[in-house]
């Protein structure tokens, strides 16, 4: 049935190619930059100037890194258990609905990265306000993912199950929630991709470990190779969340044509 | 899976409904209809004069603003549960093998899963899709999945079966080809069949009795016997007896219809 330029790792790497072409090419650019306008490193570190720093400084990095992954990932979880349960909420009762959805979308307004300041007064140095703050940050993308998804059900195998004597509860479980699967996937995705920031910016604030702090010390040291190490650190990080996503979004729902599973990525 | 009772009734119900332009209109007006045990009825009327709307009270999605549903000759206001019903479009659950699908009235009964595709299993295989299974509902053509909602529809064993237009997206082959197997299938069940259908070739081929309601307001105004004998095979299309049973009801639609 398949043919072989339609191979998984073939597509994969057709998939791929493109964009990294196009980095490689802004690589090139950058070291040539450099080193024709003979650039200050502290104002514009080369790449391989960065590469070897960063890898040089590995032993205080990694640390750092594990940190502020261990709060993201922790973070999205937190923001997963409250958004299914606001979705789910708002979506079975129409009390929970007028009350509730006004006050979420209301909330998106707050500047969350604001509130950073004021949840470390609260929950301390630690990884709580961490935690707290990527949650905050995150969890309305799954909230309304969520809800459209649940809204999206079908209203035909809805009426057939009622038919056949389904109760709410059923219903919810053997309908509408399957049928939220797909949005709630593309709200994880938008969530996976905030949360390092979030975390990073929750450390800024005030924190003993993590990314942010690795960021700032290195700022402070005039050691503007560090920092951009740490920049790309997080965002293969990121890459490397939204990955693992695409792939408990494809492993959870078997059940979709070739083509749907195709726009994963 | 035979089936006890099997005896559905409307007695004088009316329905209306808000429509898009905010104004009252009414979907039905005094019908009354009865349907006997192990009979196939077909109900035929032109598009929009509330046939979908009738089937929704019969299966209990809706209820009427007056008369009453009577099912084994009793007054039934709650009949969600008691009816088997097919809506317009096949439904399937996108995310359950076919024979998840068909097994998901079981389930909600309380069936164990494994004990639900145990029963299941024959009924596919005796009706022709044993081998789509373990299929998912995208791989299957329109004509598979329309066979597919129907054995989910009756693998409950519910006497009543109400069927909305259940061939109305097929093309012409396909729907000629389900009628048939329809038709197997319910000789095997036994039950009653009150079918929704704006086809009259359709309907005298199946029915052994066919309604016609009139434009909205929808109303019973004509009632045709089919008299072909059962079983019935594609051929008895061509027979004199069979054109003349069409032209009877074809005669009865355009009067409901023109009023004249």
């Amino acid at each position: 049935m398949s043919t072989p330029a339609d191979r998984p790792s073939r597509r994969l790497l057709r998939r791929l190619l493109p964009p990294a072409l196009v980095l490689a090419g802004l690589v090139v650019a950058w070291a040539l930059a450099v080193s024709l306008f003979a650039v200050d490193p502290e104002v514009l570190p080369g790449p391989g100037l960065v590469v070897e720093s960063t890898w040089a400084d590995r032993s205080a990095l990694a640390p750092a890194a594990w940190t502020t992954l261990q709060e993201a990932v922790l973070g999205i979880a937190v923001a997963i258990f409250l958004a299914v349960l606001l979705a789910v909420a708002i979506d079975w009762s129409r009390t929970a609905r007028r009350s509730l959805y006004p006050l979420l979308v209301a909330s998106q307004t707050i500047p969350i990265i604001a509130l950073a300041p004021l949840v470390v007064i609260w929950f301390g140095f630690g990884q709580t306000p961490k935690v707290v703050l990527v949650a905050l940050f995150t969890f309305f993308a799954i909230t309304v993912g969520t809800l459209q998804g649940l809204a999206s059900s079908d209203p035909d195998s809805m009426d057939l199950l009622r038919t056949m004597g389904a109760t709410r509860r059923q219903l919810l479980l053997r309908v509408r929630l399957p049928s939220a699967m797909p949005q709630f996937f593309t709200g994880l995705k938008v969530a996976v991709a905030y949360s390092l920031v979030a975390a990073i910016v929750a450390e800024f604030v005030g924190a003993e470990q993590g990314l942010g702090v690795y960021m700032t010390g290195a700022k402070n040291a005039l050691r503007t190779d560090l920092v951009f190490g740490a920049v790309a650190v997080t965002a293969i990080l990121t890459l490397v969340l939204f990955g693992l996503v695409a792939l408990a979004e494809r492993l959870s729902m078997p059940w979709r044509r070739p083509a749907q599973v195709e726009a994963d990525w | 899976m035979s089936a006890a009772g099997g005896q559905l009734a409307l007695r004088d119900v009316s329905k209306s409904y808000v429509g898009r332009d905010g104004r009252e209109v009414q979907a039905l007006d005094g019908v009354d209809l009865a349907v006997g045990p192990g009979e196939f009825v077909a109900l035929i009327g032109p598009s929009g004069c509330g046939k979908s709307t009738l089937l929704r009270i019969a299966a209990g999605l809706e209820q009427p603003e007056a008369g009453e549903v009577l099912l084994d000759g009793a007054v039934a206001t709650e009949r969600l549960g008691r009816c088997a019903f097919m809506p317009q479009r096949d439904g399937l659950l996108p995310w359950r093998r076919v024979i998840d699908n068909v097994t998901i009235g079981l389930e909600l009964e309380g069936v164990g899963s494994a004990q639900a595709r145990e029963q299941a299993l024959p009924l596919l295989e005796r009706f022709g899709l044993g081998d789509f299974a373990q299929s998912w509902p995208w791989q299957l053509s329109g004509g598979m999945r329309h066979r597919v909602a129907f054995l989910r529809t009756a693998i409950n064993g519910r006497p009543v079966m109400l069927l909305d237009e259940p061939f109305g997206a097929l093309d012409g082959i396909t729907r000629a080809e389900l009628q048939q197997w329809l038709l197997e299938v319910w000789r095997d069940l036994g039950t009653t069949v009150l079918l929704v259908t704006h086809d009259v070739s359709e309907s005298v081929f199946l029915a052994d009795r066919v309604l016609v309601m009139s434009p909205r307001p929808g109303r019973i105004v004509a009632e045709e016997d089919v008299p072909l004998s059962r079983p019935r095979e594609l051929r008895v299309e061509e027979t004199p007896e069979f054109a003349a049973a069409e032209a009877r009801v074809r005669e009865a639609l355009r009067v409901a219809v023109t009023g004249i």
